[in-house]
């Protein structure tokens, strides 16, 4: 046996001969990159439940590329060639899942959750099971809020195309400013897959930086007067309403749009077994262990499509910056008809419950309530805001259906 | 896609929002009345019949004064709040607090209107 020479093949299979070899340096700075979303979900808990799992994601498919042959080594984890030829109209692979499954690697199999829209779609199943939808019927002027809060998401896709995107890239990264990650992902997937890394990586990053993203915003444009109106307790709503509700809403909305009806179907599907009270093993099921099963594939696998060759590029910052300037536009939308409300109420409405039309459930909603508590330590607008809030919801929901039936 | 046809794109796609959520929010509106009628219709009914039934005052009911439990710093004074919602409420203020809820003295929780 010559020593030297398997010393010599030893090195040159491992991974850290990758480090050397061209572009072996952006999977590098990628590594760097998933270190720093996981000092973010761990350390500042930044949306942590779902940053550390991509960032895990991400560190996972960078490593992989690092082994001889790269990312398309029958040892790498997530092999984005068979992707490509799973979108390509001229492969003889065009969506064919059995291409995956046979040469695919772990990640690529996790990602056919993704790909099939299957995450997204259970995790509203949880997100319906989880949410109250009372504060939204008792004062219902509140959808007009969470549809106004969706200015942002097509500011973001008139200004993307302006930079030069595709339509379908454009609506891609103008859901970005519906502050739905779910919803982000879904639509993504279906126009603009290459995108979904940077895309879900924005799009929950500012989810968590809400704190930090609104409050400026929303001293920009209330006044002081504003900020310090207490609202009228909303009216208790009865269980009926409560479970007729998501039965309407399915209807009307799948009606409007249909592309919209894995999502809307879900949510209002996992209300309705938290509300008609006969159902709560299903509920508490969809809520706690199906929506964190879900949550662990969706994480590593969104984090999976961060490959450097494709993650590091201008594209990525053009979305980090149009990404925050839907949030900024999506939260002054909603503060402008607050404000709008305010007036034509006669002061009885407070516009900082405006600003939690962008969904982000229940954080938007938390933020006004700090800032309308800072304004007048009297003011409990939580539950007021609780209602755009979940109007968000749907009206993102409403937003991706319409995107999607323009562009698909 | 050109300039033109995302800005036509954007402005449409923005009204079809609101207007579904429009429609949405007329539909819910028409249902809640009808609710709040009904529920009116119902305590309206009631009450007649509350009063044939007991004419006199309701006689009130006697206060049981539990025991204390040990260790506890004496009862806490609830205001339109039912138990499950006061035990819940002391619960969130001790997580926020990051402080044990035996170290904690609740004098009253009153519902704000």
């Amino acid at each position: 046996m010559d020593i030297l020479e398997t010393l010599r093949t030893l090195i040159s299979d491992s991974g850290f001969a990758g480090f050397f070899v061209e572009e072996g340096y952006k999977n590098l700075i990628m590594i760097l990159i998933s270190f720093l979303l996981l000092y973010l979900g761990i350390v500042k808990k930044f949306e942590p439940l779902l940053l550390v799992g991509i960032a895990f994601g991400c560190l996972l498919v960078n490593v992989s590329n690092f082994f001889s042959g790269g990312a398309s080594s029958p040892d790498a984890l997530y092999h984005p060639e068979l992707w490509d030829e799973f979108l390509n109209h001229d492969s003889e692979f065009y969506h064919s899942y059995g291409n995956i499954m046979a040469n695919g690697g772990l990640l690529d199999i996790l990602y056919i959750g993704v790909k099939s829209g299957l995450y997204p779609s259970l995790i509203f199943l949880g997100v319906g099971a989880m949410t109250d939808f009372g504060p939204l019927l008792s004062n219902p002027k509140s959808l007009l809020l969470g549809a106004a809060a969706q200015m942002g998401v097509f500011l973001a896709f008139f200004g993307a195309v302006c930079l030069g995107f595709t339509g379908e890239e454009a609506a891609s990264i103008g859901i970005i400013g519906g502050a739905d990650g779910p919803t982000a992902i879904f639509l993504t997937t279906r126009l603009a897959p290459h995108l979904l890394g940077p895309i879900a990586i924005a799009a929950y990053s500012y989810m968590a930086l809400i704190p930090m993203i609104q409050p400026p915003l929303m001293k920009l444009l209330t006044t002081e007067k504003e900020r310090q109106v207490v609202m009228e307790q909303n009216r208790t709503v009865s269980k009926t309403e409560k479970i007729i509700f998501p039965v309407l809403v399915a209807v009307f909305v799948i009606l409007l749009l249909p592309s919209t009806a894995p999502l809307v179907g879900c949510l209002m599907l996992g209300n309705l077994w938290k509300e008609c009270g006969v159902t709560e093993r299903l509920s508490d099921t969809v809520q706690n262990a199906l929506m964190n099963i879900v949550t662990v594939f969706l994480g590593i696998s969104v984090g999976a499509t961060t490959v450097a060759s494709r993650f590091l590029s201008l594209e990525t910052l053009k979305i980090v910056c149009l990404g925050l300037i839907a949030f900024c536009f999506s939260t002054i939308g909603g503060l402008l008809v607050g404000k709008l409300m305010y007036k034509l109420s006669g002061g009885k409405i407070n516009p900082l419950i405006g600003s939690a039309g962008v969904s982000a459930v229940p954080m938007a909603a938390r933020v006004s309530q700090i800032e309308g508590q800072k304004a007048n330590p009297k003011n409990f607008l939580l539950m007021h805001a609780m209602g755009p809030n979940v109007a968000g919801v749907i009206g993102s929901a409403i937003a991706a259906g319409f995107l999607l039936a323009v562009f698909k | 896609m050109n300039i033109a046809d995302a800005g036509i794109t954007a402005i449409f796609g923005y009204l079809v929002v609101f207007s579904g959520l429009l429609i949405l929010m007329i539909v819910i509106s028409a249902m809640g009345s009808y609710f709040k009628s009904r529920e009116k219709e119902v305590t309206d009914t009631a009450e007649p019949v509350q009063k044939k039934q007991s004419p006199n005052k309701i006689p009130k009911l006697k206060k049981v004064n539990k025991p204390v439990a040990k260790g506890s710093a004496g009862r806490v004074k609830l205001y339109d709040v039912s138990d499950k919602e006061a035990a819940m409420i002391m619960a969130i203020v001790a997580d926020t607090m990051q402080k044990p809820i035996n170290e904690l003295h609740f004098i009253s929780i009153k519902e704000v209107k």
